[in-house]
C-alpha cells in the first residue's frame, strides 16, 4: 500500500535516491574498507597502497569484463570459464614467445586467436545446442584443463617476455603501473561498446527481453555467440597481463578468477538476471574485492580465519544491494 | 479421438510416445547414455564385471550421489548451492573430529547437523535476504572452507581417523551385492519417500512458477530455505562416504563436488531453472559420469591426453542431455 509512496519518496530526494545506485555505494563501500584498513594498519590508505591496489585489481577487472557483458545479455547467461581460459592464455603466451621480445606479438595473437576459439565453442554450445550457459561452460572448464594439458605436458615451458613485464608493470605517470593504463583503456572501451555501439545496445536488448530483441529483427543466436567469444577474449588479455606480472605460467595461474569475477559484476550492481548493470560498477567491484583482499592479508589473520572473514564480508556487501525483489502479487 | 479402433501396436507406440513426450523425454536421454557407457565399459574393459571394479566403481559414486541428490533438491526449487562441496567436506572434518571422544553414533549426528546447519544458512541468505543463490553460495563456500581448516588444520600430525568397523564395512559386500551399492540403493528410496511429501510438492510448485506458488498459499521461502537444509543434509551424508572410503578427512578436499554435482544433474534431465526433473535422473547421471572415468581408464589413453577426453565426453553427455530441455524455452 504504502510502498509506492516509499518509492517515489526515494525518488523525489535526491541523497537516497543516490544511495541506491550500485556505482555510487560500490564506492562508497571501497572509501570505508580503506577508511577501516587504515584505522587497523596505519598506511593501508596511502596513496601507494591504493595505487598499488589498483595494479592487481586491473587482472580481475579485465577478466570481469568478459563476464559482465555475458551477463548482460541474459538468460541465465554465465561464463565458469573465463578462469581457465585465462590460464591457457598465460600458457600459450609463455609458450609460443619462449621469452623473447620479438615473437611476443605473434604469441598475443595466437593466445587470442585460441580462446577466441574457446569462446566460440561455448557461444555455440549455448546458442545453437542450447545448453544452459552455467553448464555448457562449466564443461569447458574441463576441455581447457585438458587442451593445457595436453598443449604443455602438465609443465608449462617459456616465461614473460621482458617487454611484457615492462609493460605490464612499468610506471608511467605518478607511479601508477602499466597493468593500470592497460584497465584503463580497457575500460574507457568497454563502457563506449556498451553504450555507444549497436552490438552493445543489442546486448542490453538480449538480457532484457529475448523475445522482443528477436521480434525486432535482432540475430539472437549469433550475438549470443558473440557475448561468450568477447569473454574469453577479455579473458585472453586478463591472462596475459598477469604472465606479465606473474612472469612464468603455470597450469592453474588464473583459476581463482573464474568465481570472483561473478562477484565483482554482482557487487558492481549487475543483476544476474541481465539486462540491467554496466561496466563502471564491475570496475569499482574489482577494486573493492581486491581492497578486501588486501586488507585480510596486512590484518595477517590465520588461513582459516582469512577464509571467514572473506565470505561474511562477500556476504555483506552482496547484501547491500545484491538483492532481489520480494514476491508480491 | 477414437482409440478402440486402432490396432495394439500402434496404441503401444502412441502411448510410448506419449510417455516419453509427458516430461520423460530427459530421464529416458540419461538412461539411454547410461546404458551406452555400461556397454562401452564392457566391451573395453575385461576386468569390469569383476567384483573388485564393481565395488571400487560403487564406493566412488556414493560421495557424489549423495551430494548431487542433495544439490537436485536445491535447484528443484529455483536454487542452485555452490558451496554444496565444501559444506561435505566442513561435515567431514567436524564428523572425524569428534568420532573418538563421542562414539560414531553422536559423531553421525553432529556431522549431520553441520551439513543442515550450513545448508540453514545458505537457505535464509537466498530466500530470506533474498541474494542471488550463485553468488551467495559462493560467498559462503568461503566460510564453510575456513571453519573447516580451523576444525582439522592441514598436516596436523596425529589426524582422526574413522573406526575400522566402518572402513572395512564401506569396503564389504552384503547378499552379494557390494554395500556400497545398497547404499546407493538407499539413497534413492530416500528420494522416492521425499518425494511423496508436501514439501517436495511444494518444491516442485516453487520451481515451476514461483509467483503462481506464491499466489496458491505456498510459503515460498520456508520451502526454498528448506530445500536448502535438506540439500546440507545430503552432503553430509555424502561426507560420511568420503570418511569411509578413505578413513581420513582432509580439510581440502570436496570442492570438487560441487561442480560435478551440477554436471550429473543436468545430464539426469533435471532442468537447471528448477521445477522440472528429479534425483532418480540424477543418480543415472552420476552413474553415468563414473562409468565415463572408468572408461577412460581403462582405455589407458596417454595420460597428457586423458584430461581432455575426459573434459569432452562430460560436455558430449550435457550436450545430449540439452537438447531436450532447450526445446522449452522459445530461443
Amino acid at each position: 500500500m504504502n510502498l509506492a509512496t516509499l518509492r517515489t519518496r526515494a525518488q523525489l530526494s535526491e541523497p537516497r535516491a543516490l544511495l541506491r545506485n550500485p556505482v555510487v555505494l560500490s564506492l562508497l563501500v571501497l572509501l570505508a574498507l580503506f577508511a577501516a584498513g587504515n584505522v587497523l594498519a596505519p598506511g593501508f590508505a596511502s596513496y601507494g597502497s591504493f595505487v598499488n591496489t589498483l595494479r592487481i585489481a586491473a587482472f580481475l577487472g579485465v577478466i570481469a569484463a568478459g563476464q559482465t557483458i555475458v551477463i548482460l545479455g541474459g538468460g541465465e547467461g554465465i561464463d565458469l570459464s573465463v578462469g581457465k581460459i585465462a590460464t591457457f592464455s598465460t600458457v600459450v603466451v609463455a609458450q609460443v614467445s619462449q621469452g623473447q621480445d620479438e615473437r611476443l606479438l605473434l604469441a598475443i595473437v595466437a593466445a587470442l586467436a585460441y580462446c577466441g576459439l574457446i569462446g566460440l565453442a561455448n557461444g555455440i554450445g549455448v546458442a545453437y545446442l542450447r545448453i544452459p550457459p552455467l553448464v555448457m561452460t562449466l564443461g569447458m572448464v574441463g576441455v581447457v584443463t585438458g587442451v593445457i594439458r595436453v598443449y604443455s605436458g602438465g609443465q608449462p615451458e617459456g616465461r614473460a617476455p621482458a617487454v611484457l613485464s615492462q609493460v605490464v608493470n612499468g610506471t608511467v605517470l605518478g607511479g601508477v603501473r602499466g597493468s593500470v593504463w592497460i584497465w584503463l583503456i580497457v575500460a574507457v572501451s568497454t563502457i563506449w561498446l556498451l553504450r555507444r555501439t549497436t552490438f552493445g545496445r543489442r546486448v542490453y536488448s538480449l538480457g532484457a527481453n529475448r523475445e522482443a530483441a528477436f521480434l525486432s529483427g535482432i540475430n539472437v543466436q549469433r550475438n549470443l555467440v558473440l557475448l561468450y567469444v568477447a569473454s574469453s577474449l577479455y579473458a585472453a588479455l586478463g591472462g596475459i597481463m598477469l604472465l606479465g606480472f606473474a612472469g612464468a605460467a603455470s597450469i592453474n595461474l588464473a583459476d581463482q578468477y573464474q568465481l570472483i569475477s561473478i562477484a565483482a559484476v554482482v557487487i558492481g550492481g549487475t543483476t544476474l538476471a541481465g539486462g540491467i548493470g554496466g561496466y563502471l560498477g564491475t570496475a569499482v567491484g574489482a577494486v573493492v574485492l581486491q581492497t578486501m583482499r588486501n586488507l585480510l592479508i596486512v590484518l595477517d589473520i590465520p588461513a582459516a580465519g582469512r577464509q571467514i572473514v572473506n565470505g561474511v564480508i562477500l556476504i555483506v556487501l552482496l547484501s547491500l544491494y545484491g538483492r532481489q525483489r520480494r514476491l508480491r502479487q | 479421438m477414437n482409440t478402440p479402433t486402432l490396432p495394439p501396436t500402434t496404441t503401444l507406440l502412441r502411448d510410448a510416445r506419449t510417455w516419453l513426450l509427458r516430461g520423460r523425454l530427459p530421464i529416458a536421454t540419461a538412461v539411454a547414455l547410461l546404458v551406452a557407457t555400461l556397454f562401452a565399459n564392457l566391451i573395453v574393459a575385461d576386468n569390469f564385471l569383476t567384483a573388485f571394479n564393481l565395488r571400487s566403481i560403487f564406493a566412488n559414486v556414493i560421495p557424489l550421489a549423495a551430494v548431487a541428490v542433495g544439490q537436485t533438491v536445491i535447484v528443484l526449487g529455483r536454487g542452485i548451492d555452490l558451496s554444496i562441496g565444501v559444506i561435505a567436506t566442513l561435515s567431514s572434518v567436524v564428523t572425524v573430529s569428534v568420532v573418538e571422544p563421542w562414539g560414531l553414533p553422536a559423531a553421525l549426528l553432529t556431522g549431520l547437523a553441520t551439513g543442515a546447519a550450513c545448508g540453514l544458512v545458505n537457505g535464509l541468505l537466498v530466500a530470506v535476504i533474498r541474494l542471488q543463490p550463485i553468488v551467495a553460495t559462493f560467498a559462503t563456500s568461503f566460510v564453510w572452507a575456513g571453519l573447516a581448516l580451523y576444525v582439522l588444520p592441514p598436516g596436523t600430525a596425529a589426524a582422526p581417523r574413522m573406526p575400522d568397523v566402518i572402513v572395512l564395512g564401506y569396503r564389504g559386500a552384503f547378499l552379494g551385492a557390494p554395500n556400497a551399492a545398497w547404499l546407493l540403493l538407499l539413497i534413492g528410496l530416500s528420494w522416492l519417500v521425499l518425494k511423496r511429501t508436501r514439501l517436495l510438492r511444494h518444491v516442485y510448485a516453487v520451481g515451476g512458477d514461483e509467483q503462481a506458488a506464491f499466489a496458491t498459499g505456498v510459503r515460498v521461502a520456508r520451502v526454498q530455505v528448506l530445500t536448502y537444509v535438506i540439500g546440507g543434509a545430503y552432503a553430509s551424508i555424502g561426507s560420511f562416504a568420503m570418511l569411509a572410503n578413505s578413513g581420513s578427512a582432509d580439510a581440502l578436499a570436496g570442492g570438487g563436488l560441487t561442480l560435478a554435482s551440477i554436471a550429473a544433474l543436468v545430464i539426469g534431465g533435471t532442468r537447471l531453472s528448477g521445477g522440472a526433473g528429479g534425483a532418480g535422473g540424477t543418480i543415472v547421471g552420476v552413474l553415468v559420469l563414473q562409468l565415463l572415468t572408468s572408461l577412460l581408464v581403462a582405455l589407458r589413453p596417454p595420460t597428457d591426453v586423458r584430461q581432455l577426453i575426459d573434459g569432452l565426453l562430460v560436455i558430449l553427455a550435457l550436450a545430449l542431455a540439452g537438447l531436450w530441455s532447450g526445446r522449452r524455452r522459445s530461443r
